[in-house]
């Protein structure tokens, strides 16, 4: 091809380049091609396929014989305890999202105002419960709120207040589930607010103050629409890990007392692997979908602005 | 005029830094202790595992003592715990689980990564967003399916069952972030690669992956912290005891019926926890990196 080129009059030798060019297009393609043939052979057969047979499930009986097609849909939807776990699973996130967003928040803040040498060695322990996975962390809060053997019911009749039932009653079991992914959660919003507030430059904030801004009114108008981006991306994808929760809820209550603190995972797994019923458990968890979609989209959205902020 | 001009406009700013200064010492003694208060919140229960984990079984039941204390402490958890039961085939099936998860997440994503960062090709962008909505689907949401695929397989009750699950876990998001990693490599270095005749493979292994080692090594200890701290698929689908991994096995052994074992969970508990604390004890700043970038770089 190269020796063609060489012998041959000018026009073909226009040619080539062009072809050869087109050529390295193709073979780039190819190589790129098996390069994410992994990824895509992975996506494609543990999470795309999985979910296409999580509808198809959805449709069948107990005895995954007999398509039913909506029946199980229809059964959820009579059932009270459904709709128990929608409000709880709704609860939780919300609830728990907003006092990580307002405890990470303010702790970062604290953080950014110390001096640069002392900010290592407290962000290095306020870090550590978001380290320890939550499956074994849970199972030291379980044993603080052990009934008999509370170690915080100790130290509240140290103070003369009566014990707590943490885990014993809905009310207390739901705030208890709450408070433990509080605290597994808060230093993830934390470390990311911090990384947002280091990256506002000081020169607005010199500027507001000599335009005589307060501190509220900095945070305000400053910080806040510097951060708001990275504000509704974290929020937003701790809404979707915090609504889909396991481990937490599972370890602690299992769902319990009377069903009260159940969130759509582990509801599902009760039904789906304990009760044996895998089409009810496949539904149950299919009900996560449309919630978790539509965040999906505005983190897409969020994603895509910020990158284009960048670029 | 304008003496009289200057000393009213001093004047006013020598008070105000006065009292920037004196604002200033007060948020931060506020700030100290607002810290303060948060960090004994979130040692609690870690330090309330250790005191835990150093009882003897006696102290631990006697109701008169102080919980948080120790009065006589003894490391016979640890050593019951080493010695007899299967703890240390869990941490072992912990170990093999996740080493190969890592291995398999990088190999491919740092390829998948490669490719999407560097070569336009037909549905590129989309494959890349695809990616970044994978990683937004929550295992929960697959688990059940997962569990019908995983028995037809016949691969249920099987260690070898997560080495084939996890990375769907973690590539998502680890190829996500290398993607962002590479991109920010200069486009020089590869022409300068391909001047001296390197293939793509060569481009890979002698300047990508040198380059964005800091970007590796966040991935890597990505990966290792979700295969470790791995919960749904192992409770779902391990059964048998000489299958399980930590997370699971823990709880599974060491409360027979009504019997807790408090001392022996809190031990096992803090063991299992120790590795991804000294990951994240000597690599904190890629730890920090690797997660922030996922949000903000992407």
């Amino acid at each position: 091809m190269s020796q063609g080129t060489l012998s041959s009059p000018v026009a073909p030798a226009v040619v080539s380049p062009q072809s050869t060019l087109r050529r390295l297009a193709r073979r780039n393609s190819t190589v790129a091609f098996l390069l994410t043939l992994p990824l895509i052979l992975l996506v494609l057969g543990l999470v795309v396929y999985p979910f296409f047979y999580a509808l198809y499930l959805a449709t069948l009986n107990k005895r995954m014989t007999r398509f039913i097609g909506w029946d199980n849909f229809t059964f959820l939807f009579g059932r009270q305890t459904f709709w128990d776990v929608v409000f709880q699973s709704v609860l939780f996130a919300v609830s728990a999202v907003v006092l990580k967003a307002l405890i990470g928040f303010i702790l970062a803040h604290v953080l950014h105002a110390l001096p640069a040498k002392g900010q290592r060695k407290w962000r290095g322990m306020l870090l550590v419960p978001w380290v320890i996975p939550p499956a074994i962390s849970t199972l030291a809060w379980w044993w603080l709120f052990d009934p008999s053997y509370s170690a915080f019911n100790w130290a509240l009749m140290g103070i003369g207040v009566d014990p707590v039932p943490w885990l014993g009653t809905s009310g207390w079991a739901r705030f208890s589930v709450i408070l433990v992914n509080v605290w597994y959660g808060s230093p993830f919003f934390m470390i990311m607010y911090l990384a947002a507030l280091k990256s506002v430059p000081d020169q607005l904030y010199e500027a507001a103050a000599i335009d005589g801004a307060t501190g509220w009114q900095k945070l305000r108008f400053v910080t806040f629409p510097m951060m708001r981006n990275i504000i509704s991306i974290t929020v937003l994808f701790s809404l979707i890990v915090t609504f889909a929760n396991f481990d937490i809820v599972r370890i602690l209550t299992n769902g319990g007392p009377l069903d009260s603190t159940h969130v759509f995972a582990t509801y599902a797994f009760q039904v789906g692997i304990q009760s044996g019923d895998i089409p009810l458990g496949a539904t149950i968890s299919l009900f996560m979908f449309p919630l978790l979609a539509v965040f999906a989209i505005f983190i897409l959205r969020g994603v895509n602005r910020r990158n284009k902020e960048m670029a | 005029m304008s003496a009289t001009a200057a000393t009213s406009t001093y004047t006013p700013v020598e008070r105000k830094q006065g009292s920037l200064k004196r604002e200033r010492r007060w948020a931060m003694i506020g700030a100290y202790i607002a810290l303060a208060v948060f960090v004994v919140f979130f040692m609690m229960p870690p330090f309330h595992m250790l005191m835990t984990s150093l009882k003897s079984s006696g102290e631990i039941a006697d109701l008169s003592g102080n919980p948080w204390l120790v009065s006589a402490p003894t490391l016979q958890n640890y050593w019951e715990l080493m010695t007899e039961g299967n703890y240390l085939i869990h941490f072992r099936n912990s170990i093999i689980v996740t080493a190969c998860t890592v291995a398999i997440t990088m190999v491919i994503s740092t390829l998948a990564a490669f490719a999407l960062a560097r070569m336009k090709f037909w549905g590129s962008t989309t494959l890349a967003t695809g990616v970044f909505l994978t990683y937004l689907v929550p295992e929960t949401l697959l688990f059940i399916p997962m569990f019908q695929i995983i028995g037809g397989l016949g691969l249920y009750n099987n260690l070898w069952a997560m080495v084939l699950i996890f990375p769907t876990m973690t590539v998502p998001f680890c190829t996500w972030i290398m993607i962002g990693y590479f991109a920010s490599i200069p486009k020089e270095l590869d022409e300068a690669a391909l001047i001296d005749g390197a293939g793509h493979l060569q481009m890979l292994w002698k300047i990508f992956i040198p380059v964005a080692l800091p970007g590796i090594l966040a991935a890597m200890i990505f990966a290792f912290t979700v295969s470790w701290a791995a919960f749904i698929y192992p409770i779902a689908f391990l059964v048998s005891s000489d299958q399980m991994v930590l997370t699971v096995g823990i709880v599974s052994d060491l409360i027979r019926a009504d019997t807790f074992q408090w001392g022996k969970i809190m031990a096992g508990a803090l063991m299992a926890a120790l590795p991804p604390l000294l990951v994240y004890a000597f690599l904190m700043d890629y730890y920090i990196a690797g997660l922030t970038a996922g949000a903000t770089k992407g």
